[in-house]
């Protein structure tokens, strides 16, 4: 039970909205302490898996283009050119960047698009641009549709990916079955993530369609 | 070979970069403290696989202390006016190095088995995405300079103002995963898993996938990860009660179970690259701004896993 106390640490720090990197350390140090080992072992432990898990920090090498490319106008260049297609509507065009990106990660191209090299520099603007062309939006709605593509970023990738029979998550599902003495082929497995991607893509889009009722409103108000 | 550790040695070589460019600023306050955090991140990259456990645990330790003391500022962006003029001059040619990344990304991963030198493999076959995404970057990083003619320290300097902005978030994601390794050392997880069911009668088939599909997404929230649920929760009461007693197919069972999972890793701060560090990115003054937009999704998402397998699981 004493384990546990990591978690209730964890759900502590981030209520009380803690920096969360000391959150996690000093839960990390009390679970460890808890599971019985020495605080040398703890901060072992814990330095084995920060250099094991150096992969997740390459999504970083990407911010130099990005910023590049945003120093030399691609923002200012992206939204002059929404501007000028009318067709082009907010969620509409979250709606195209969300069956793109579930139909890739399908594929097996999660790695294709992603929040630092598509959604930053020009899913964002583009979508913010679609409703700026109406005339100015406060701030409050300029985040809201950001936090709108960092969502339907997320939600394509995960209700894709494991429609795709070699990604991480199938095989391990496959390497758990098989341990437990049940054999199943990753294509059925893959098959049966199908529905949820489809019910995904409805709901999220369902949604985007209502944020463009909203905005469509708070527009003809403020007209 | 284009192996794992050279797409090390070049993160770390470009968080020494932004190192260095944060201790040459004079003006800027704080600027030792940011120079440490970035510094010693890149040693991590650079050295880690060199160095022993707990000296990489140490360099953990340190950039915790050095982000909890509170780092520099990012610099601020060119002004709007010269953004828009730069627009103007470089036209569509801008987004010539923004589509060079996903191109080669998608060339590299399709075609890396066909590229040898010799009779070894060009790229590592076991890291072929992450080494694509550091070939794709360097070769958009050419093309950028080119097309645009911006001197090669632009780049550097544009890169550490995105990278200061995202600050110290920008190591949570992988602080993250350790505590995953330390939870599952200490046996997080088997404790959770009794709990669950020593908590719930499970008299019936509906009862158990409910139990399971809920479980699933409550521990992804706490955990940030549906890996580390799955195996807790499959082997705690999907394989011996929706599959053992109540006669389930193992299949449906899994999938749909690891995608309630999905449904909670929209919902948790500790999913932080996927959560937490797109609000930085995006600048938003709400750290759990995505979180909040995704919870409506999820929720329902979550009540469709959970319906689907309560009608399928069961029929043969």
């Amino acid at each position: 039970m004493l384990v546990l106390s990591g978690i209730a640490i964890v759900i502590l720090g981030f209520a009380l909205r803690l920096n969360p990197l000391v959150v996690v350390g000093v839960a990390g140090v009390v679970t460890g302490l808890a599971g019985g080992s020495s605080l040398t072992g703890v901060i072992e432990t814990f330095g084995r898996a920060f250099a094991e898990n150096r992969y997740v920090g390459i999504v970083w090498l990407v911010l130099p283009v990005i910023g590049l490319l945003e120093r030399a106008g691609l923002r200012e260049r992206v939204q002059a050119m929404i501007a000028t297609v009318h067709a082009v509507t907010t969620a509409r065009m979250l709606l195209a960047y969300l069956l793109l990106r579930q139909i890739t990660s399908a594929l097996g191209l999660n790695a294709l698009f992603g929040q630092a090299q598509m959604v930053r520099p020009l899913i964002a603007p583009m979508a913010e641009a679609a409703e700026e062309r109406y005339g100015p939006i406060t701030t409050a709605t300029r985040m809201e549709i950001r936090a709108y593509a960092a969502a339907t970023d997320n939600i394509g990738l995960f209700f894709g990916e494991d429609v795709f029979v070699a990604i991480g998550s199938v095989l391990l599902m496959k390497g758990f079955l098989q341990q437990s003495g049940y054999m199943v082929a990753p294509i059925d497995l893959a098959l049966w993530a199908i529905p949820t991607a489809i019910a995904a893509f409805v709901i999220h889009g369902a949604r985007l369609l209502f944020l463009e009722r909203r905005l469509k409103r708070a527009r003809a108000v403020a007209r | 070979m284009i192996t794992l550790e050279h797409v090390y040695l070049l993160t770390g070589a470009m968080f020494a970069v932004f190192a260095i460019g944060r201790a040459l600023d004079r003006r800027s306050a704080r600027r030792w403290r940011s120079a440490a955090f970035w510094g010693i991140y890149a040693l991590s990259f650079l050295a880690g696989s060199h160095l022993s456990d707990l000296v990489n645990g140490m360099i953990l330790v340190v950039l915790v202390v050095l982000a909890a003391s509170g780092l520099a500022t990012a610099d601020d962006a060119a002004p709007l006016a010269e953004r828009r003029e730069a627009a103007r001059r470089n036209g569509n040619r801008l987004f010539v190095p923004a589509l060079t990344i996903p191109v080669i990304v998608l060339l590299v991963t399709v075609f890396a088995k066909h590229l040898h030198i010799g009779t070894a493999a060009l790229v590592d076959p076991a890291h072929t995405t992450l080494v694509a995404v550091a070939l794709a970057v360097l070769v958009a990083l050419a093309l950028g300079c080119a097309l645009l003619r911006v001197p090669l320290l632009a780049p550097l300097r544009e890169g550490r103002r995105l990278m200061e902005a995202v600050g110290w978030a920008a190591v949570l994601p992988q602080t993250l995963a350790s505590l995953g390794a330390l939870f599952a050392a200490a046996g997080v997880g088997r404790v959770v898993g009794q709990l669950v069911t020593q908590a719930i009668p499970m008299t019936n088939g509906s009862i158990a996938v409910v139990t399971y599909t809920l479980g699933m997404a409550m521990f992804t929230v706490i955990m940030g990860n549906a890996f580390a649920a799955f195996p807790v929760m499959t082997a705690g009461i999907g394989l011996p009660l929706i599959v053992g007693r109540f006669g389930g197919d193992p299949v449906i069972m899994s999938a749909v179970g690891m995608l309630s999972g999905f449904c909670g890793t929209l919902m948790t701060p500790m999913a932080a690259n996927f959560n937490i560090v797109p609000a930085a990115l995006l600048e938003l003054p709400d750290r759990n701004g995505v979180i909040k937009v995704q919870i409506p999704t999820a929720l329902v998402l979550l009540a469709v896993n959970t319906a689907l397998m309560a009608v399928f699981v069961f029929k043969r």
